[in-house]
């Protein structure tokens, strides 16, 4: 007997009005893994996690919760998930335990179980020390960790996390990764939502791309860079003056127009073969002697696979 | 946190067997919303000085001017009071706060019966304002409120404005759930004062124009007003109000089933398609 995907949808959609938020999407989340839903604003990543949290009925398609239908049986899905959303839905004239004690309960727990549950989520998120202060005296990084503790007092089988580090600064996102990625490691399933290409790359095994409302790229990190092509060859100058001649050079190996990036005299072009492109970078760069201060090959970032599979800067 | 740590939350904290029931979900989130309130001095004693201060300029600006007949404008004034302070109460913007906040999604995608969620915010709501019918009716017999109705009498009437409450609570629950933001909710909490004020609460209705009357006759306000003064007051009253007392509790509790009926039906439908 196989484990069902975490998640999967059929033709999924939803409108409002003449919005089509989702528009026949098709995804399938596989188990034992994070998936990463990565779109722009208004691609209809929020839309999706409603309605896998059931907080929305689609007006048509299929959708399967851990082998739940939740379209059917909502009530079954709302017991195997936690949700944690875009805002901190936590209450800030509580403290932090008295929160999570309040979440514990509405999952069904017992007064003493859900004590316990509390105590064992706040030493994993880090908050014991701080759990019998109010939260208004929290900073917006530990509202947002125990806004996550929140979605896992009721030890859900999906973790479902609506762009959870949106408005953070960076020092507070990589502390939230840190913290999201040591849950994975105790085997919660994660379907995450997120604006930011560096934050699916760094948690998730299967990252999907939504736009308008569908899917439009799916897979590993280094699949999707791979079919996005390609190397970049990446040349630094050390005269500004210098840049139209390098880019003119690049142009002809590329695949693509080379990007210029002129405050940090960069030139990046896409090319196929990688090793081959950067050798004949380098002659060719030689034979003008143009002074440089770096030059290399490196992958492409997901910035650049999202522009490439779009069409679109994200 | 370790690798060790991590494997703990699925390893310590079991999957609970069952999902909480009514009475747990309501009295949960009832609590929550009691401490909220509790904790926030703000809403504490502005709710209090509000209505004491309602109270001061009703018993010594207007109250000189409005004639009352046989019954003493404060004992006339207090009763009323009491009886519509859950039309005065702040629960429109608490559901409000929630919505916007997140809370209600958050509860949403929990494994709880979802009206129970409302009735928990009705409980905290009618009980927050019994707190406030207290203070009133303390502040009231400082000022010179007496009560003729006897011990049986003013429990009934304290009975009834509990049952009021209750019923005015969904009413704010259903305002604070379709009103999207705190501010609105704000605002949409002033359209129940024409309900207030064309009433016999501060005033005899003989008193308003002719084509007022009728209105201000037939509607919920002046019945509740009307029950909770003649138990208060006692038979000798019966003349000034012009019915029996158990003419007006009946038709007082009639409105009061009306409108909790009507209204938690709304929310709890508005809830569950947010």
């Amino acid at each position: 007997m196989s484990t069902p995907p975490t998640i999967e949808a059929r033709g999924l959609r939803k409108h409002y009005g003449d919005v089509h938020a989702l528009a026949g999407l098709d995804l399938v989340a596989p188990a034992g893994q994070v998936t990463a839903i990565l779109g722009p604003n208004g691609a209809g990543k929020t839309t999706f996690v409603k309605a896998v949290a059931t907080l929305l009925r689609p007006d048509a398609g299929e959708l399967h919760v851990a082998g739940i239908d939740a379209i059917a049986r909502p009530d079954l899905v709302r017991r195997v998930i936690g949700l944690a959303g875009q805002n901190a839905a936590v209450e800030p004239a509580l403290t932090g335990r008295e929160n999570l004690i309040m979440v514990a309960r509405l999952f069904g727990h017992g007064t003493r179980a859900a004590r316990a549950a509390a105590q064992v989520v706040l030493d994993e998120i880090g908050l014991s020390d701080d759990a019998d202060r109010p939260v208004k005296g929290y900073s917006g990084g530990m509202r947002r960790r125990l806004d996550l503790g929140a979605s896992l007092v009721g030890a859900p089988r999906v973790l479902l996390l609506d762009e959870p580090t949106t408005g953070l600064d960076p020092r507070t996102r990589i502390e939230l990764w840190e913290s999201i990625r040591s849950l994975v490691r105790g085997g919660t399933d994660v379907l995450l939502t997120t604006q930011y290409l560096e934050e699916a790359d760094q948690l998730a095994d299967h990252i999907v791309i939504v736009d308008h409302g569908r899917v439009i790229a799916t897979g590993t990190p280094t699949e999707l860079k791979t079919r996005a092509g390609l190397d970049v060859v990446e040349v630094r100058v050390r005269r500004g003056s210098d840049l139209a001649v390098v880019t003119e050079i690049l142009a002809a190996l590329g695949t693509e127009p080379p990007h210029t990036d002129e405050p940090a005299r960069r030139v990046a072009v896409p090319v196929q073969d990688g090793t081959r492109a950067l050798t004949e970078a380098v002659r060719l760069l030689g034979e003008r002697e143009i002074p440089l201060d770096d030059v290399g090959l490196r992958r492409p970032t997901l910035d650049e696979v999202f522009l490439t599979l779009t069409g679109a800067p994200s | 946190m370790n690798t060790q740590a991590a494997t703990s939350i699925s390893a310590s904290i079991r999957q609970p067997a069952e999902p909480p029931g009514t009475w747990a979900t309501a009295s949960t989130y009832a609590m929550r919303t009691i401490r909220q309130f509790v904790r926030t001095p703000q809403l504490l004693v502005v709710n209090a000085v509000t209505s004491i201060m309602f109270l001061l300029i009703f018993r010594f600006v207007f109250g000189g001017a409005i004639q009352t007949g046989d019954v003493e404008y404060v004992n006339f004034l207090i009763p009323a009071l009491a009886a519509v302070s859950g039309l005065f109460a702040g629960g429109a913007v608490g559901v409000a706060e929630d919505l916007e906040s997140g809370m209600f999604d958050r509860l949403r995608s929990l494994p709880i019966p979802r009206p129970a969620v409302l009735l928990g915010r009705s409980m905290a709501d009618t009980a927050l304002n019994t707190w406030g019918t207290v203070i009133t009716i303390v502040v009231g017999f400082a000022v010179g409120f007496r009560v003729n109705g006897g011990i049986v009498g003013a429990l009934g009437a304290l009975g009834l404005c509990i049952v009021f409450a209750a019923a005015f609570s969904w009413l704010m629950i259903f305002l604070g759930l379709v009103s999207g933001s705190a501010q609105a909710a704000q605002g949409m909490s002033f359209s129940v004062f024409p309900l207030i004020f064309v009433s016999s609460a501060y005033v005899p209705v003989e008193s308003m124009p002719g084509w007022l009357q009728p209105i201000a006759e037939n509607q919920p306000v002046t019945a509740m007003v009307g029950a909770v003064r003649a138990l208060v007051l006692g038979g000798d009253t019966e003349a000034l109000l012009g019915q029996s007392t158990s003419w007006f509790v009946v038709r007082s509790l009639l409105w009061a089933a009306l409108i909790l009926v009507v209204f938690a039906a709304l929310s709890a439908r508005r809830f569950s398609k947010l």
